[in-house]
């Protein structure tokens, strides 16, 4: 497993899944909560991938 | 001794267990608390990240006080509790600074820790009943 954008994607989506079950107690509270965490975390990812590209490393 | 006291001694001595046991086992003090659900995400979730982070290369830090983000990492990875100690003892966690996912690996252990210690302090926070 090397892909950057799957070890991403897992990592967000194991934080989003703890942050989501201690911060909610309900149940459909949690998958809101959870799933715009999991999107803020890849949306975020992208953007600043993208913003990063042009500068030269 | 006044009753009042030894029963707050007893509360204390209750909470400093159920702190531990929460560290220990990710997800044991929710269990403990009656909120099994919570605690079985916490249970398979965290230890699963923290096997990935093995399986990725990381490396468990060692406790170098010279250097201090080495040290302040080595106490995140034994946030994880028993696992940490678990993976010690079996011989993994060395990590491979030459491995593509060398860093994604620390970031999941460390991750993991930390998460564990959130989980711990909110398990405290169930136990007063402020949640």
């Amino acid at each position: 497993m090397q892909s950057h954008l799957l070890l991403l994607t897992v990592f967000a989506f194991f934080v989003s899944l703890v942050f989501a079950v201690i911060a909610k107690d309900d149940w459909h509270e949690q998958l809101r909560f959870g799933s715009m965490m999991f999107g803020g975390f890849l949306l975020s990812a992208l953007v600043l991938g993208w913003l990063m590209y042009p500068i030269p490393l | 001794m006044p009753a009042t006291t030894a029963a707050e001694e007893t509360q204390t001595g209750w909470l400093v267990l159920l702190c531990l046991a929460a560290w220990a086992v990710p997800g044991a003090g929710h269990l403990w608390l009656g909120r099994r659900s919570k605690g079985l995400v916490f249970l398979i979730a965290l230890p699963l990240m923290f096997a990935m982070g093995l399986a990725l290369h990381g490396r468990l830090f060692p406790f170098d006080v010279s250097e201090w983000l080495v040290c302040l990492a080595a106490v995140a990875d034994v946030g994880i509790g028993l696992p940490y100690f678990i993976a010690k003892a079996l011989g993994y966690g060395g990590g491979d600074v030459r491995a593509v996912t060398y860093e994604y690996g620390n970031a999941f252990l460390i991750v993991a820790g930390l998460l564990n210690l959130l989980v711990v302090i909110d398990a405290y926070d169930v136990a007063l009943g402020r949640k």
